[in-house]
């Protein structure tokens, strides 16, 4: 067992699964995936061109550079821009836009701006350059807050005085429930991020399931695993249940990590945020708790001077809500590409535009080909 | 950026339970990973790794249940076909 291999190249069972979808599917359904990994494998493998055509797949908020609000990027780069400061941040959010530039022209401009695989690796930076002030973006879902949590906790543990975060973490659930709750909402089952649940758990989206009667199902990143999730997903639409299913099991149990979880309580509190696209959710985000407000970047280099100005012509909020395709977008691969973005969804390597951009302009050239 | 990847513990390494490490193998590829959220992994255990961090051990008993399932499936797609 490799754990990859068995899920990504198995010809028989993507057949197999496939044929099953089309034979449990009688009618429409909107599902949508709610991690920015999956809806890359999706069109990476072309997956939503092998599911009968009354299956729409909407690709939901679940890539956290799209839904980082401009403020905390534009904050990102006044801080990052500092002389004194050394900025580590996901290589993913150097190219993001904020409201006039990106990460990518500060570092060009002179910033020392760092891409860092591990906020680990911030930390030591910030042992070697005790004259510098070290600053880790801290974004992601539930999935990336341990790894922070763990760097600020060792930061107190170590007495450092120059580490410190810039906090944009957010959860998951509430915007499955804004989602859910907007009256333009169209999502009937949701497959829910396998990885924000092998930190958390499921049992938070047994309440989901059962107010919002969607059925929920834990899923994978590998296209055995997603196609798997989907038939499991229809077949509840199709006999009206609404529960939380876990493909995942062979990561995912219904507690989650509990040591994880520990150390996510530890470190920092649930406060209300605005997403990018979608705007204030209540509770749905995270700041550092009173113990560790020492280490948040926001109070100590006092950001307050941001005025955010969002392209009026990006539609990512419609996207981020599975109200529109992206490519229903006017902007879409004309104004909007990935060398010049309008919004986050474009640019970002888990964004639903630039997977379309990427993968779906891909296939219909490919068409395009053949028909020639 | 929720990407998590499996990889095989080769070796492990430190007994503090915050800093304990292992060299964890992705086909050959070999990188440290901070093990303080799966103090139970041992060497030759598959682990998903994230940001540095392993987050889970893989349990190869629910893997196999999964790849089981596809015969029940294609077992009543052919009954029923």
């Amino acid at each position: 067992m490799k754990y990859v291999d068995e899920f990504r190249h198995h010809h028989h069972h993507v057949e197999l699964l496939t044929k099953a979808i089309s034979h449990a599917c009688s009618r429409p359904w909107t599902i949508m995936e709610v991690c920015g990994g999956q809806t890359h494998a999706i069109l990476k493998y072309g997956l939503d061109q092998l599911l009968p055509p009354d299956i729409t797949l909407v690709h939901g908020p679940g890539c956290p550079v799209c839904v980082t609000p401009l403020d905390a990027i534009d904050k990102a780069m006044a801080i990052a821009a500092l002389p004194e400061v050394i900025f580590c941040t996901f290589g993913d959010m150097l190219r993001v836009p904020g409201s006039d530039k990106d990460l990518m022209t500060v570092k060009a401009e002179g910033g020392d701006v760092r891409t860092v695989y591990s906020p680990l690796e911030a930390l030591t930076m910030a042992q070697q350059n005790p004259q510098k002030q070290v600053v880790f973006f801290a974004i992601g879902f539930e999935t990336t807050m341990p790894t922070t949590a763990m760097a600020v906790y060792q930061a107190k543990q170590l007495g450092l005085k120059n580490f410190r975060l810039l906090v944009s973490h957010v959860r998951v659930p509430p915007a499955m429930q804004a989602i859910l709750s907007s009256p333009e909402n169209r999502v009937q089952g949701f497959l829910a991020a396998g990885n924000v649940c092998v930190v958390m758990g499921y049992s938070e989206y047994l309440p989901i399931a059962q107010h919002y009667k969607v059925p929920i199902v834990v899923t994978g990143f590998e296209p055995v695993d997603i196609l798997q999730g989907i038939l499991r997903c229809i077949q509840q639409l199709e006999q009206g249940r609404c529960i939380v299913e876990n493909q995942y099991a062979r990561a995912v149990s219904e507690h989650g990590n509990r040591q994880a979880q520990i150390m996510i309580k530890r470190i920092f509190k649930p406060v209300t945020r605005s997403w990018r696209g979608l705007g204030r959710i209540e509770m749905s985000g995270f700041e550092l708790n009173t113990a560790y407000a020492d280490f948040d970047a926001d109070n100590y280099f006092q950001t307050t001077h941001i005025n955010t100005k969002e392209h009026a012509e990006c539609q990512s909020g419609k996207v981020l809500q599975g109200i529109i395709k992206p490519t229903e977008c006017p902007e879409f691969g004309i104004r909007c590409t990935p060398e010049t973005p309008l919004g986050a969804t474009m640019v970002s390597s888990e964004g639903a535009c630039a997977a379309y951009f990427a993968y779906q302009l891909r296939q219909l050239n490919a068409k395009t080909v053949v028909e020639h | 950026m929720c990407l998590a990847i499996p990889g095989k513990i080769i070796s492990i390494s430190g007994d503090d339970a915050l800093t304990r490490t292992a060299d964890v193998s992705f086909s050959g590829l070999i990188t440290t990973v901070n093990l303080a959220y799966v103090p139970e992994a041992k060497q030759t255990d598959y682990v998903l790794v994230h940001a540095g961090f392993a987050i889970s051990l893989l349990d190869e008993e629910e893997a196999k249940t999964t790849l089981a399932s596809f015969e029940d499936l294609n077992n009543s797609l052919q009954q029923e076909s």
